[in-house]
């Protein structure tokens, strides 16, 4: 449009000449370019007076000291002592920053999912619970309902010797959650061996099957057959073996704690609950929101059709819903990550928690703050590139 | 807690976006300009630092505080406390957010050099200790073996804890929280068996427990605490004055000078009048006026005053905070 009205003008200058200003390419690229160097010099401009900051404190800005001796304890997570490095005692951080956050993603997820149904049944009583549950952990500050789960929930179960027990090896109290756990036993390496026998046999009677069924044009189930055996064979073998392959490793009550089984600490089980009840309150209206988009013509089609209403749901309505659900839930999942930062006022040891100690003891203020940013950013940027590669999927499916 | 990582948040901006206007600026200058003494405490430790029930400001520590702004401002009450929690004083002090750190806080090598702080002597000598729950029977540290034990975070307790466990094979699991009260309340609800702090919070934290004789302090100390204020790195002269303060506290107690008699102190020892401001010119050599030590006094008494009112109600005994003439280490460097 600008070269016509240029065109136009009775100018003896010649047709040709454009004014670069009226040239619509051109100023845009000016424009950009104008503004890319007005970030790059404010970006400039503070790494400058950081620096300068730094050396008239008579500090320098560095890494060196993540390989030295961290000297403090951390209460759980990979396998750590006081003794090992900061590196190491950061990555115990990132491993339980990333441990509880995928664990929430699930939990959250899951309730999300039944909630957000459940808040669209015809039933009344399950259709009101649903709602209060919605409105009651999305409108309280989720470091309160943290605080409330550790010191008024968990906290409060019964003291060590007095815990909650089950068949003698489930122990339930205010130091967590204990569990037996399964370990290698003598005859786990002799085991092994039939294990290995059952899973070939299951994939021979798997296929065995498949092609005799389809000879015989009949309908059935070659898995169910496939697994049969390998279940059979298995279970053969660990009777024939001399020794137990699996021992069961209890937790047992020392003076003080338990020691062996698996422990649920109150810290991690006060945090995953926050997180996933607080998330699961938002995603439930995401899902709530994405059946409502799909058209009431699809499910009443479906029903029609002489589908059951579960049927109706779960292959009719939920898989359409899923394309309007997915985006809004990834940002649900990302600020679950970050919020897990919150685990500081309970004491899990996660990212954030173990990161400002390091900050702490060390005096490295400037280098550990950008590195906690820069892992929750790679965390972020992993998640919703996943998320991002798996809405890509859904809508593939789409006709 | 979410106030710590905004606290965090604005640290990292200051230093990143604002620190050289502040580290070039005269702290003295700053502080008088200002009106007030930017003072960060502890808020959750009786007898040290403690907000009332009338939200009124009591303690050790924040007597110290209150001692400066009478030697700058010649007003005891113009402080504004600033309440850190232990992992939070690094960066307060690195950044100057607080003119002058007075919580409870271990002068070590790394903290004199790497938080960037400069420490003035030292006001209380403490160490650090265990307290348990009288039923469990334990007597020593070996007796704590695999035992859950409740710390703070970014201590130097935290440190020593690992340390001296490690060199005994005392196995053990650490529970470590930010907030003192956290710490305490999970040790008092049972998720800990043993809580280790330096043995004036112990006792500080057991008076205010709901039943305080169940719980025991052992008889074991596994460090040195030499606790006292800190300023920042590279302003020489507001370090001067903090190390002039707490001295005046010390050698009113030697002389015998009192909050009650410091205004008609009369002496022939001419350190003495010096102290005093009656002569010598001690004062403007500080940047202050001549009377900054009798202000102190009158604000908040000597340091046996300041000892007896906030900490003897505990039962803390004197210990090591004795005058060097009864055996202690408080020495009060000369006036002159």
């Amino acid at each position: 449009m600008a070269s016509t009205q240029a065109s136009k003008r009775p100018e003896p200058a010649g047709r040709g000449a454009i004014s670069f200003w009226r040239h619509r390419g051109a100023r845009n690229i000016a424009i950009q370019a104008v503004f890319l160097v007005a970030v790059v010099a404010v970006i400039a401009y503070f790494y400058n007076n950081m620096i300068r900051g730094l050396n008239e404190l008579g500090l320098t800005f560095g890494y060196r000291f993540l390989g030295l001796e961290a000297g403090f304890a951390i209460s759980e997570g990979i396998a750590y002592q006081p003794s090992d490095s900061y590196a190491r005692a950061l990555l115990v951080g990132i491993v339980n920053t990333v441990k509880v956050t995928l664990a929430g993603i699930v939990a959250a997820s899951l309730i999300g999912l039944v909630v957000g149904v459940a808040s669209l049944s015809s039933n009344w009583l399950v259709r009101s619970l649903a709602r209060v549950y919605v409105e009651v952990f999305r409108n309280v500050p989720l470091l309160l309902q943290l605080l409330f789960w550790y010191s008024a929930v968990i906290l409060k179960l019964p003291p060590v010797r007095q815990s909650v027990e089950v068949f003698r090896s489930f122990f339930l109290n205010q130091r967590g959650l204990y569990l037996p756990r399964l370990i290698a036993g003598q005859g786990f390496s002799s085991w092994l061996w039939f294990a290995g026998l059952a899973l070939v046999a299951g994939v021979a009677v798997y296929f065995g099957v498949r092609r005799r069924l389809k000879r015989l044009d009949r309908p059935g189930f070659p898995s169910l057959w496939a697994l049969g055996t390998t279940l059979l064979i298995a279970a053969l073998g660990w009777f024939l073996v001399p020794h137990p392959p699996l021992d069961v490793d209890p937790p047992v009550l020392q003076r003080f704690n338990f020691t062996g089984g698996m422990h649920l600490s109150p810290e991690f089980a006060a945090i995953l609950l926050g997180l996933s009840v607080y998330t699961g309150a938002f995603i439930a209206e995401v899902v709530r929101g994405g059946i409502q988009a799909v058209d009431r013509g699809q499910s009443e089609a479906a029903l029609a059709l002489g589908l059951r209403p579960w049927a109706v749901m779960y292959l009719v309505v939920l898989p359409q819903a899923l394309r309007v659900i997915v985006p809004p839930v990834t940002s649900q999942y990302l600020n679950l990550a970050k919020n897990s930062s919150l685990a500081v006022a309970i004491g899990y040891p996660e990212l954030f928690n173990v990161g400002t100690t390091i900050m702490n003891q060390t005096g490295q203020t400037l280098p550990v703050f950008t590195l906690i940013m820069a892992c929750y950013l790679s965390l972020s940027l992993i998640t919703s590139a996943f998320m991002n590669w798996y809405n890509r999927k859904m809508r593939l499916d789409e006709r | 807690m979410l106030s710590h990582r905004l606290r965090s948040l604005v640290v990292v901006c200051l230093l990143v976006f604002g620190a050289t206007a502040i580290a070039q600026a005269q702290t003295l200058e700053r502080v008088k300009s200002r009106g007030r003494l930017v003072c960060g405490v502890n808020n959750a430790l009786p007898g040290f630092g403690y907000i009332e029930s009338d939200g009124s400001w009591s303690g050790f520590d924040v007597d110290f505080c209150r001692a400066i702004a009478a030697a700058v401002l010649g007003d005891p009450e113009a402080v504004e406390f600033v309440p850190l929690s232990a992992a939070q004083r690094q960066p307060a002090i690195q950044t100057g957010e607080v003119d002058v750190l007075i919580r409870n806080t271990t002068w070590t090598l790394s903290r004199d050099t790497e938080w960037t702080a400069d420490f003035a002597p030292t006001t209380f000598y403490d160490g650090q200790g265990f307290m348990v729950r009288k039923d469990l029977g334990v007597a020593e540290l070996e007796d704590l073996a695999g035992a859950s034990i409740c710390v703070t975070r970014g201590t130097t307790t935290e440190l020593n804890l690992a340390d001296t466990m490690r060199a005994r094979g005392i196995p053990f699991t650490a529970v470590v929280f930010e907030e003192v009260d956290t710490v305490y309340n999970a040790y008092e609800q049972g998720r800990c068996d043993a809580v280790t702090s330096d043995t004036s919070q112990l006792a500080s934290r057991r008076a205010v427990m709901a039943n305080p004789d169940d719980h025991v302090i052992l008889d074991v100390t596994i460090s040195k605490e030499p606790l006292g204020p800190a300023t920042r790195h590279g302003d020489n002269q507001w370090h001067d004055i903090v190390t002039w303060v707490v001295f005046a506290t010390f050698f009113a107690e030697e002389y015998g000078i009192t909050q009650a008699n410091v205004g008609s102190f009369e002496s022939g020892n001419p350190e003495v009048n010096r102290f005093l401001g009656k002569e010598g010119g001690l004062g403007a050599m500080l940047g202050l006026d001549d009377d900054w030590a009798v202000r102190v006094i009158q604000a908040v008494g000597n340091y046996a005053e300041i000892f007896e009112r906030n900490l003897s109600p505990l039962g803390i005994p004197r210990g090591l905070n004795r005058q060097w003439t009864d055996g202690g280490l408080l020495f009060a460097y000369p006036f002159r």
